[in-house]
């Protein structure tokens, strides 16, 4: 008798757990790893932090691995019914997740004066990607943007002043060709700037386009101008640095081993990611110096990275956890440690006025000049059909740098290509 | 009686693997061919039928095409090119030879290291100016070359890594198939004076044709199916340079989620795949010596 009461206490015990458990909001979260250092342990404590500020909800952070493989496996299980409840995937695949109908806009959960001083406390560059129809689909979360790195030893061994970066097109050419330097059979053993274009050559090229005062799409993603005059100049111009003006290496340079390359020496002056500050910023064997590209018609950079998404076809209370949640990722005193730990761009003015930030920026003053380009930033290139669009943009850039196509050949090529992908969005 | 509850014994012996061919090979091969002639489903808007207008845009398609011819360069360089490196190599550590297992070894290491690993590695060895390959070059004489990022070099680039990764997994299959030949074949050689070419080409080649065409068919499938470095090497580019089918087919599915068109890629990939198979079966395993 005492046996079977014991048991039925101990059934009851269980079931008031469970009961205490299902009263317990669970949201899973997908997130992508794209730089280096202990990414998922700091996004596990996120999450078990604020479970413990919000003990009503449990985030479930999952590593998804790349930003592609991210959205593959947030787009397969929305298809599929049953989506992560929110995700961080790139700013530019907003179009992309809105045609699949897998998102809803975060404006259906702002409610309060709290909640719209919130969403209007990001950087505006940031919020560019995220905002289509007056709508805000995504929250800016680890954003980037692309800068200037310069070998200050490189500098002054070709006479420069070692402080200063070149602050325009005709600036960077004159440096440029300073800081090239050749053996005695005309290798070039060091290029004095390097641009690198395999892989996402329109991100970079954007900076070229856009200081050259050109838009390549549209803000309701509809239309491209990648046969505009302007752009078909400034691809000209990237394509003269190493055709005409021979400061740059030829043919289509990697990503990947552009920092490496910098690091060795084998280029002065690279444009990359502020994503690798950090990497840099310990591996370099020499002083260097970070700076806003150069301008020509005006400065400009594209912005990059990943936004917050919350998913369509999760039920409401999980959607409204994940609202919590995105706030509570991107308050100032977080997003301040987030920047130190990984080089992103903190998402918000009051972030660089914490004292983290402060005493970072203090100790490091590289760290502020990609939040000081954001007035200069415009929108990351994205449209309908987006990866698309965008790879025939790509294909026509490596097209004009390895010298198969002109410049007005391939931006045309690239024009006709997008433009039929788009005809059905008109 | 006992006839028939043998045949159901047999089928429920065959259920389990029955059930995975179906749920993982026959259902999805069936449905791709269907979702081909399907609209892609996007949001709002459901599939339809649209007949045979995918295949349509296939055939008008210039980077479909860019990717088969770059593919059948592929398949025409790394078949024979590892298959003879393999071989070669396989005759060579069954010799009796100093350090053989120490050989051995390192010939297999590349088929057990992780693609993305080396790939990554390779990277390195490509890049221009202090690339290994680089610097080799240079000390001959010869200027540094943008191997990954020069249309003309990309494809011979991602050839190489290929060969050099598929060439070890072959010696095994080599080197196990020459250790099972008898030597008396090769003493009985030797007492006829026979030359080591003549002794390889007349006795040791024919002996070795089943392993062969084993080799040769998993060459030809590996062919269309390595695609893991180019994700990490080129991504296909300069320009679509080193585009190869299936990666097109990855990037047509999972970058611009248009899954029909991706289907009908998928029902050529097929194809071919069919028509590498069915090969070995109906006529090289005529040509084939067994015992």
């Amino acid at each position: 008798m005492k046996k079977i009461i014991g048991t039925i206490s101990t059934v009851a015990a269980c079931l008031c757990v469970s009961t205490a458990a299902l009263a317990q909001t669970e949201i899973s979260f997908y997130f992508p790893v794209a730089v280096g250092g202990p990414i998922t342990k700091v996004i596990d404590g996120y999450a078990a932090d604020f479970s413990k500020e919000n003990p009503s909800i449990k985030v479930t952070p999952v590593y998804a691995g790349t930003y592609q493989d991210t959205i593959v496996k947030a787009l397969t299980a929305h298809k599929s019914g049953k989506p992560p409840t929110a995700a961080i995937v790139l700013s530019t695949d907003t179009f992309t997740l809105i045609d699949e109908d897998a998102i809803v806009p975060i404006d259906n959960f702002v409610k309060t004066d709290e909640d719209r001083a919130w969403l209007k406390s990001f950087f505006p560059a940031f919020m560019l990607n995220g905002q289509i129809d007056n709508k805000t689909w995504g929250i800016p979360f680890q954003r980037s943007t692309v800068v200037m790195y310069w070998n200050k030893q490189a500098f002054k061994a070709a006479g420069l002043d070692p402080e200063k970066a070149p602050q325009d097109w005709s600036q960077l050419v004159k440096m440029g060709t300073k800081l090239t330097k050749r053996d005695a059979s005309g290798n070039v053993t060091q290029w004095g700037i390097q641009v690198p274009s395999s892989g996402f050559p329109y991100w970079l090229f954007q900076g070229f386009s856009t200081q050259n005062n050109a838009i390549l799409a549209n803000t309701s993603g509809t239309k491209v101008a990648f046969d505009d005059p302007k752009v078909i100049e400034a691809l000209q111009f990237w394509m003269n640095l190493s055709q005409v003006d021979k400061i740059h290496p030829p043919g289509v340079v990697q990503w990947g081993t552009t920092p490496r390359d910098f690091m060795e020496s084998k280029a002065a002056m690279i444009w990359t990611t502020t994503g690798n500050l950090t990497n840099i910023r310990k591996n370099a064997p020499f002083e260097f110096g970070v700076a806003m590209l150069p301008a020509n018609v005006r400065r400009g950079s594209p912005t990059g990275g990943g936004n917050f998404y919350i998913f369509k076809k999760a039920p409401q209370a999980e959607q409204a956890a994940a609202y919590q949640f995105a706030k509570w990722l991107t308050q100032p005193e977080r997003a301040a440690q987030w920047s130190i730990d990984t080089g992103y761009v903190a998402v918000s003015p009051k972030a660089y006025e914490t004292p983290a930030l402060k005493a970072y920026a203090a100790d490091f003053p590289p760290a502020l000049v990609a939040r000081d380009q954001l007035p200069f930033a415009v929108a990351e290139l994205s449209t309908h059909d987006n990866q698309r669009v965008t790879k025939a943009l790509n294909d026509g850039l490596q097209a004009g740098l390895t010298g198969t196509k002109t410049a007005e050949q391939a931006m045309k090529d690239a024009q006709a290509e997008a433009t039929r992908l788009l005809r059905s969005y008109q | 009686m006992t006839l028939s509850s043998r045949h159901i014994q047999a089928y429920l012996l065959l259920l389990p693997a029955f059930v995975f061919l179906v749920g993982f090979t026959h259902y999805p091969a069936v449905a791709t061919l269907i979702d081909s002639f399907m609209s892609t489903p996007r949001g709002s808007r459901p599939a339809q039928f649209v007949g045979i207008q995918n295949y349509q845009i296939m055939i008008e398609d210039p980077v479909f095409w860019k990717s088969v011819m770059n593919n059948l360069w592929f398949a025409l360089a790394t078949i024979p090119a590892s298959m003879a490196i393999s071989i070669f190599m396989a005759l060579w550590v069954n010799n009796k030879i100093v350090g053989r297992q120490f050989l051995r070894m390192s010939y297999f290491l590349p088929t057990v290291l992780p693609m993305i690993a080396v790939a990554n590695i390779w990277i390195f060895f490509y890049t221009p100016d202090y690339g290994l390959i680089n610097q080799v070059l240079q000390l001959v004489g010869i200027k540094s070359q943008n191997f990954l990022g020069d249309p003309s070099l990309a494809l011979m680039s991602v050839t190489i890594v290929a060969i050099w990764k598929e060439a070890g997994f072959f010696m095994i299959f080599y080197l196990a198939a020459l250790q099972t030949l008898s030597p008396s074949y090769k003493e009985a050689a030797q007492i006829e004076g026979a030359s080591p070419w003549y002794f390889f080409w007349r006795i040791q080649w024919p002996l070795l044709m089943p392993t062969t065409i084993f080799v040769l068919v998993n060459a030809l499938i590996n062919a269309f199916r390595m695609v893991d470095h180019i994700f990490v090497m080129t991504n296909g580019g300069p320009n679509n340079a080193s585009s190869l089918l299936l990666f097109y087919l990855y990037e047509v599915g999972f970058k611009f989620w248009d899954s029909s068109y991706a289907s009908v890629l998928t029902v050529v990939l097929l194809s071919i795949l069919a028509i590498a198979g069915l090969m070995q079966f109906f006529l090289l395993d005529k040509k084939a010596h067994y015992r």
